[in-house]
């Protein structure tokens, strides 16, 4: 190769090195404040901060959902199967909200615990199958 | 190899060689689009969960993915361009950008339109998204790079340089659904291990994301003749193919 190409090449492999360290040093330096939400069990260890708006994820607890019978205020768990964190919120549900399914909720969490969420977003899983073979995936779990 | 090489480098050559590829490329690409399409959006079936709305996934995973490859392919076209200083790079990296961000956008806001129902919101501040938007300015940016030097040959060099810099969000785009928290799912087509789709809606899928990918080489395509047809309109060949035609 031309010497005056090879150092363009070098400028070039150079430019990409670079700026991957660079890229590399901030996130690393950003870590935990890249994600978008605290698990339960974060929460439950008291990293994430009380009386402010933050995000947490988990699923929702089998058997945990609790609906008001006269207002829209539901009561539920979410956990990352190593703690649990109860949640309140007062609104509108989306679709796909139901029990072991992934959620992330925003809003505040009180000094006694309790996650008050103003918003309640359903986390879809990397999964997709026709009804048909959920049901008969279902049917072979619950004859084991 | 090199004899190849060199002879991209001559745009009469690109022009000839450019429309018997598109000769037998649009047909494929119409037809893989075609079929994928309604395969897709016809007769694969619903979705255990999300019912009919899954479906945007035909549109959403085959511009999202090319969006992603199609910056690489920019960014080799410009440091081909920096090192060679070979003028069909040049156009090769512009058209890419432009492409790239028609595709970028239409991922954001094909994501947008199935968020809504599936997640409750069209927009959420999470690694995956912004990254992409993040994408999204690259692209621009390297348009407005170009548009804004008069001189073009530093135009083309500075846009390379942006251009290479930008590669180094590819990868975090794709991995940030694992690196870190987000609403986004992670992959669903895995390379290493079983793909969690069922193959009766793989298959069109995989149609549909071959299909963008010609299509991507039949837009370059026509975008870069258009480009060297107008740069080179002064030279005896254009005029002859005008003649022609006329």
């Amino acid at each position: 190769m031309h010497p005056v190409r090879k150092q363009r090449l070098m400028v070039v492999l150079f430019i990409v090195v670079a700026t991957s360290v660079a890229a590399a040093l901030v996130f690393f330096a950003l870590r935990e404040n890249m994600n978008l939400f605290y698990p339960p069990a974060d929460i439950a260890a008291g990293k994430a901060p009380i009386g402010t708006n933050i995000r947490a994820g988990g699923m929702v607890k089998k058997g945990s959902v609790n609906k008001a019978g006269d207002s829209l205020r539901v009561d539920f768990v979410v956990t990352d199967y190593a703690a649990d964190l109860r949640v309140t919120y007062t609104g509108i549900l989306p679709d796909l909200f139901e029990e072991e399914q992934g959620v992330v909720v925003a809003g505040k969490l009180d000094p006694t615990g309790l996650f008050v969420a103003h918003e309640v977003l359903a986390k879809h899983d990397e999964n997709y199958m026709p009804p048909e073979v959920a049901d008969a995936l279902k049917k072979s779990e619950s004859g084991q | 190899m090199w004899a190849f090489f060199h002879k991209l480098g001559s745009p009469k050559w690109f022009y000839d060689i450019s429309g018997k590829i598109l000769l037998w490329l649009a047909p494929i690409t119409a037809i893989l689009l075609l079929v994928g399409a309604v395969w897709g959006l016809f007769y694969a079936p619903p979705d255990f969960k999300q019912g009919n709305s899954y479906r945007i996934i035909y549109i959403h995973v085959p511009v999202a993915v090319l969006s992603l490859s199609g910056y690489y392919i920019m960014a080799i076209a410009g440091a081909i361009h920096l090192i060679w200083k070979m003028k069909l790079a040049d156009v090769a990296m512009r058209c890419a950008a432009r492409l790239g961000a028609g595709l970028t956008f239409l991922a954001l806001f094909t994501g947008a339109v199935w968020g809504k129902p599936t997640w409750g919101t069209y927009w959420v501040w999470d690694a995956r998204i912004t990254s992409e938007l993040v994408l999204l300015f690259l692209y621009m940016g390297i348009i407005a790079l170009y548009e804004a030097y008069d001189n073009k040959v530093a135009a083309s060099r500075a846009c390379a340089v942006l251009a290479l810099v930008g590669t180094v969000n590819i990868p975090i785009i794709y991995k940030s659904v694992d690196w870190w928290y987000s609403l986004h799912q992670p992959a669903t087509i895995k390379f290493t291990e079983k793909s969690t789709i069922d193959p009766s809606m793989f298959y069109p899928l995989l149609i549909m994301i071959v299909g963008f990918y010609c299509f991507y080489g039949v837009a370059m395509l026509l975008n870069m003749r258009t480009e060297v047809l107008s740069s080179e309109r002064k030279t005896r060949w254009v005029q002859d193919i005008v003649e022609k035609s006329a």
